[in-house]
């Protein structure tokens, strides 16, 4: 914990326009930067979604050829997972991280302009590999092999631009670990921790463990194809299955990398929105630690059909299983919250809300793919595509939007359009359920996913879901025009900003200044957000 | 006055979540029930889990909805302070925990019975292929390619102006399916010969990968007759979903007599290969061997698809030297989807695909190649 | 508790020159495993402006460091990125590691046609059985032998355990001041790490051309070389961190209590140290 003033080095350069961007280490700006991308990327992923959407809109083949169509479903991943999803909570910790906890900035300021600008040239390097003669990967997102070995000439781009992502990656985690872990103010122990800190702190921990084992699979495809080593060759001796262990080893801790810091972010609206302290704050921060922990042994839920020995199914089977219980105590433990407060509906709790209900329902539908016997009939088939969007889309984007609008004053010093919010919630929410619902149905029926083409019974819900999808994506330009707005100008805000509102962040003024807690506050118990032990 | 609020609030709460979720499930198709005994028994299990999850996602939401409605400051609610219960929290940690084991419990039955692999009246060996199946019937000797059937195949063509809803069973046919007998204990041996592919027919109840260098066991025992139509379902590449899968369950006696039919002709095509063929016979065989195992790469008018596929019109190996071409079809080349032929055609087939290329859409060498020719190039 | 205050650069240049020049070295690699020409000469390029970034945002920090900027808290932010960078890096072996036990326990012997395996290696692998080292049923790579663990391999663990010592000897010394024994014992480590590479050079030269054993040699000589290659590239990677400290050290630099940089790669040599040991017993003894 430091309990010392801050040095700015501040007085000698002060660069404007762009350039400030590209140089700064304020821990304000390097989040906004994040925030950005991610959402730039949103709308790149979305709009290969749509391309998805469109082509399976009817039977017979349309508009893209199959390759392409596998293209757009791989980029569409991997531009979701590794450029909206994640960047968007890195650039929240960045923001709030530092606010949270009474820090000055983040530990390593540097290293973390560093991890952002990474990004955008990795993406530039993913992206580009849409113009190449042989196009982008159409593997999939989880790049198995052998058939990732036939990518033509973009391969090893992808590969060197998953290795960028994963250096951001990893070391926007290790400034986040040690920013959390030594740069509280003075009485900000680990128990008086905001939630989202308790969740990010978790995450970074996981993406430290995690990121590396991704990059060591890619780095022994890279190797199989280009330099004659036989990892995943059964001629040589290798496995392709052990391609699959690995990456899943990486793939699932992944998973919840995406849904932790959002459990965070939901911890913090609901109980400002229900003007009550949350419900059981401990028995929150154990679930979450538990979720990380039996997360490394469930990969291979994956991989049901590879042909695993019989005990090896069983165990992973159960390992999933287990889940549920943590993940159910942090539902119950919301839902505690706001029995009995004093609650009111502006946009973040609504999405707040909405995220508790429809991520349910795809973790419920998570432990129906567990089961074993079950999900030799599930696996592959658009019941999981449905799986992972409700727990992707209504969960992780839900609660980074939910955490975009509760923050949102505080980062621009105005309100923003509450009527706006409002209506894009219903909005998204309405069209969401019809773009993903359907796909249940679906996979139920046995429509494979990856494919750019179905047999006609499948139509009327294809083209359900599709009409869902562009309605819930164009719903998503009404968010770029709030944000504008919001930026732009408006209703100042208070610092408190929200009345149920507690915790550091709401007590430097909205806008938060370029610098805060240059020197640190003193935190106790009445700052202190979820002490559970008060009254 | 406050406790039976909340009651009447839940239970309204609770009716309403009932019906939305009960009106989903009633429109929308749910599992097949399926025609072995595991796809009944997995059917079984789907609808006990689902119905276990949906009931407690109607108690999860029916407590929030009525905390929703109860408690909004709009009604002047004002907050309460508690912030924790061992109590409660010991409650719903240990709850969830005996429905997982309610769900373990048949779960683990019928995974331990579907692994039991031994015990098999038949053995069929499934290999996939980009973009194929082949199926190896080890008893009774009878083996052939099965794949996208014509109609399909040329309807699932972009701008092809054939309505998928005008063909019958579109994208779900083959030009050859399995035929099995019905009551019998068979067991599959999947693997396959490039990338990853999954063999899953839902009326059979699962899937099983089948993986390159390695042989997955899956087994089943069909109790009715009829066709039971699935599809690939690991992404192969460009036409994963060209793949299809169907399964034919037949009488032990229709099988047998099935049986009898392919081993004649499969003698007819072993004197194929020693016998000389005439050039019609060449070029209409090999139109057909082009389009079952050629025209998903190198395109049905041999134009290709540039860069990743070579236009085999106009091409310089295909209008080269015999020696060439030959080498390339039975070896493949190495790190690409172009695989060697030499394990998957016969000596007839082979033959004719190159005379057909050789010949068709602008090519002319005016040569036949004979499947003696092949054969005797293979031996040295 | 920290003294003074916590040290924020208002800007940092070095990070964007580095970008660019990852960007440059990924796309001309990229481009030289597609037999472009210009990859070499752009990876080249992309190393170059690494390197020249590297120097020049350690040399900025060394700068704030001995002009007394950083505090006692900022010396904690970078003890615990170093601890957790390294924490990576173990699992980035992790991922090489699990494959080669699975490889041995579990790919090697279904081939082979034990457990689950009998129907592969009926059908498919024929007369092959489990052994290990393997190149697999088909044999990739030719014959080859394998490097006895008790010879080199044996020394190579000794030198490197050895030098494990004389950095802590290192260390002692700079912690009591003794200039001269620090500078030596640093020379000497580096004199170790770099004897370690050259017979492991010699190790890899010997392999190819007297052995056979090269990377393409199936599963053994994949796992062999990546293992060891990615841990030489440590061992390299750690000796120019030596080299650098014992200069500064030549310098003047770090103080008896303030010596981070110099336990960074102390650290750093350890890890090197220990994951070498699980390759000596795991890929040279077992
Ligand atoms: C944010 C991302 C996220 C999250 C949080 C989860 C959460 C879970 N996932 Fe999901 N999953 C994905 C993202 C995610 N998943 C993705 C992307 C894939 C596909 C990857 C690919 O193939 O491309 C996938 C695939 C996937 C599979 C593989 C399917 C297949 O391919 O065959 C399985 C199988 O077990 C699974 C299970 C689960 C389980 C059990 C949870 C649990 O954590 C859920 C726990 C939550 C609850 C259960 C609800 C709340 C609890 C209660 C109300 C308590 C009471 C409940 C009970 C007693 C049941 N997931
Ligand atoms: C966080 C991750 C994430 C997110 C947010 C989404 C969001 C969406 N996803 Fe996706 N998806 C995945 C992760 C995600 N997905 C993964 C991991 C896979 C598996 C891939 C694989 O199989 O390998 C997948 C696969 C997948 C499939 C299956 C493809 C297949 O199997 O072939 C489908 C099909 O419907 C789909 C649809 C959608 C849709 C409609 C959205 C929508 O929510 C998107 C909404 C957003 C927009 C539509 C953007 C709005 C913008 C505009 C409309 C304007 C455009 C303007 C400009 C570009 C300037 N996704
Ligand atoms: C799974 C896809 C696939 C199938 C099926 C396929 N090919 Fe190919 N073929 C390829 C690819 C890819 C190449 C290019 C290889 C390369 O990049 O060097 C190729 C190359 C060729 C070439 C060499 C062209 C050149 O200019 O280099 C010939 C000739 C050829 N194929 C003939 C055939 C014949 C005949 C058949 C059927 C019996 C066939 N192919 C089936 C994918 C396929
Ligand atoms: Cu074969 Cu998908
Ligand atoms: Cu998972």
């Amino acid at each position: 914990m430091s309990e010392a003033t801050t040095h700015h080095d501040d007085h000698h350069d002060h660069p404007k326009g762009l350039w400030r961007w590209v140089v700064t280490t304020n821990h304000k700006d390097i989040g906004t930067l994040y925030l950005l991308f991610s959402l730039v990327m949103f709308l790149i992923g979305g709009a290969m979604a749509l391309v998805i959407r469109a082509e399976l809109f009817a039977p017979g083949l349309q508009l893209v050829n199959p390759d392409f169509f596998n293209q757009m479903t791989t980029m569409h991943a991997l531009v979701m997972i590794f450029g909206a999803v994640m960047p968007a909570f890195v650039g929240l910790a960045n923001w709030m991280v530092p606010l949270m906890i009474g820090a000055p900035d983040m530990a390593l300021p540097r290293m973390n302009n560093w991890s952002f600008w990474i990004l955008p040239f990795a993406f530039t390097i993913l992206l580009s590999t849409l113009f190449m003669p042989t196009g982008a990967p159409a593997s999939g997102w989880t790049l198995y092999p052998p058939l990732s070995l036939q990518g033509g000439n973009s391969f090893a781009f992808v590969i060197f631009a998953i290795h960028l992502m994963g250096i951001s990656s990893i070391m926007g985690a290790i400034n986040i670990v040690a920013t959390i872990l030594n740069m509280r103010a003075p009485g900000m122990t680990l128990l008086r921790m905001p939630l989202f800190i308790w969740t990010w702190l978790i995450t970074a921990f996981l993406l430290i463990a995690v990121m590396p084992v991704l990059a060591g699979a890619v780095t022994m495809l890279l190797t199989d194809r280009f330099f004659g080593t036989s990892f995943f060759n059964a001629a040589g001796g290798g496995d392709p299955v052990l391609y699959q262990h690995i990456f899943w080893f990486f793939g699932h801790p992944e998973v919840y990398i995406m849904i932790l810091p959002a459990f965070g972010i939901v911890s913090e609206i609901i109980p400002t929105f229900s003007r009550k302290r949350l419900f059981g704050y401990t028995s929150m921060v154990y679930a979450t630690a538990s979720i990380a922990f039996l997360s490394f042994i469930v990969w291979a839920h994956h991989m049901f059909t590879v042909g695993m020995p019989l005990g090896a199914m069983l165990f992973f089977m159960y390992a999933t299983m287990v889940i549920a219980v943590p993940t159910g105590v942090k539902i119950f433990n919301w839902i505690a919250t706001m029995w009995r407060g004093s609650m009111t509906f502006e946009t973040p709790m609504l999405f707040a809300l909405g995220f508790v209900v429809m991520f349910t329902i795809g973790g419920l539908s998570g432990v129906m793919l567990a089961i074993v016997p079950a999900d030799f009939q599930y696996h592959d088939s658009y019941f999981v595509v449905a799986h992972f969007h409700y727990v992707l889309v209504t969960g992780s984007v839900f609660a980074i939007m939910a955490g975009v609008y509760y923050w949102l004053p505080k980062w621009t010093g105005h309100m923003y359009d509450e009527r706006l919010g409002k209506i894009h919630f219903w909005w998204s929410t309405v069209w969401v359920n019809v773009l993903f619902f359907p796909q249940h149905y679906l996979g139920l029926a046995g429509m494979p996913r990856r494919i750019p083409d179905y047999a006609v019974q499948f139509t009327e819900f294809n083209m359900i879901s599709s009409i869902g999808g562009f309605m819930f994506g164009f719903g998503q330009l009404l968010f770029c025009y709030i944000i504008w707005k919001c930026a732009r100008g408006g209703e100042p805000a208070s610092a408190r900003v929200w009345e149920g509102s507690r915790g550091l962040e709401w007590t430097v003024p909205s806008p938060a200044p370029h610098h805060t807690f240059d020197t640190p506050p003193v935190v106790d118990d009445s700052v202190a957000v979820h002490k559970d032990e008060l009254t | 006055m406050k406790r039976t609020n909340e009651l009447i609030v839940g239970l309204a709460v609770m009716a309403v979540i009932i019906v939305i979720t009960w009106g989903l499930f009633a429109v929308g198709e749910n599992m097949p029930r399926g025609v072995t005994p595991f796809s009944q028994d997995v059917y079984q299990l789907h609808n006990t889990v689902l119905g276990i999850v949906t009931v407690i996602g109607v108690l999860v939401f029916t407590a929030m909805f009525t905390s929703i409605y109860l408690h909004r400051k709009s009604r002047g609610h004002e907050a309460a302070k508690f912030t924790h219960s061992t109590k409660a929290e010991i409650v719903w940690t240990a709850i969830p925990i005996l429905i997982l084991v309610v769900m373990a419990v048949p779960a683990t039955r019928v995974l331990i019975d579907m692994e039991q692999t031994g015990g098999a009246e038949m053995n069929i060996k499934v290999t996939g292929y980009q973009w194929l199946w082949k199926y190896d019937y080890i008893e009774d000797g009878v083996s052939f390619y099965s794949a996208l059937e014509r109609q399909s195949n040329a309807a699932r063509q972009i701008g092809s102006g054939i309505n998928p809803r005008e063909v019958e069973n579109y994208l779900l046919e083959v030009d050859r399916r399995l035929v099995v007998p019905v009551n019998t204990r068979i067991r599959f041996l999947l693997t396959a010969d490039d990338v990853i592919h999954s063999w899953w027919v839902p009326e059979l109840g699962w899937k099983r990968d089948a993986i390159p260098g390695m042989v997955n066991e899956a087994w089943t025992y069909i109790m009715e007759e009829g066709v039971y139509r699935g599809q690939c379902a690991e992404l192969c590449g460009k036409d994963h979903g060209f793949m299809p899968i169907v399964v034919e369950a037949v009488s032990r006696e229709a099988y047998d007599a099935w049986v009898a039919e392919q081993r004649g002709e499969m003698a007819a095509a072993a004197h194929d290969s020693a016998r000389l063929w005439t050039r019609e016979e060449l070029m209409d065989h090999g139109a057909n061997i082009y389009q079952a195992q050629c025209a998903a790469c190198h395109q049905a008018d041999g134009s290709g698809l540039e860069p990743a596929f070579p236009a085999l019109a106009g091409n310089d190996i295909t209008t080269g030297t015999l020696e060439d071409y030959l080498k390339l079809v039975l070896d493949g080349r190495d790190g690409t989807a172009m695989a060697g032929f030499r394990d998957r055609l016969r000596p007839q087939d082979i033959a004719a695909a190159l005379t057909y290329t050789r010949n068709a859409w602008g090519n002319e060498t005016g040569d036949t190649v004979q499947p003696s020719a092949v054969a005797e190039f293979d031996q040295g | 508790m920290a003294q003074g205050s916590y040290y924020v650069p208002a800007t940092a240049k070095w990070p964007i020159v580095g970008s660019v020049g990852l960007f440059i070295m990924m796309i001309g690699a990229a481009n030289w495993l597609n037999g472009n020409p210009i990859g070499p000469w752009l990876t080249l390029i992309g190393s170059v402006v690494v390197i020249f970034m590297t120097f020049g945002w350690f040399a900025e920090v060394i700068r704030e460091s001995e002009g007394g900027l950083y505090s006692s808290a900022v010396d904690t932010s970078f003890r615990q990125g170093m601890i957790w960078f390294i924490f990576s890096e173990v699992m980035f072996f992790a991922a090489f590691f699990g494959a080669l036990f699975y490889a041995r326990m579990f790919a090697v012997p279904w081939l082979g046609g034990e457990g689950t395996g009998a129907m592969t290696n009926e059908l498919l692998w024929p007369g092959f059985e489990a052994h290990w080292p393997t190149h697999g049923p088909a044999e990739l790579g030719g014959d080859f032998q394998t490097i006895p663990a008790f010879d080199l391999p044996l020394l190579n663990t000794l030198i490197l355990l050895t030098s494990g010592v004389t950095i802590t000897l290192a260390h002692w010394a700079l912690k009591r001041g003794q200039r001269t024994a620090l500078v030596l014992w640093m020379w000497s480590t580096i004199a170790l790490g770099l004897l370690f590479l050259s017979i492991q050079f010699y190790e890899y030269v010997h392999a190819y051309r007297d052995l056979g054993l090269t990377l393409g040699s199936g599963i053994y000589g994949s796992t062999f070389f990546m293992l060891t290659g990615f841990h030489g590239l440590h061992v390299i990677l750690g000796t120019i961190m030596l080299i650098v400290i014992t200069l500064r050290c030549m310098f003047g630099h770090f103080t008896a209590k303030n010596h981070f940089g110099f336990e960074a790669v102390a650290w750093y040599w350890h890890f090197v140290d220990v994951v070498w040991l699980g390759l000596f017993i795991f890929v040279y003894v077992i």
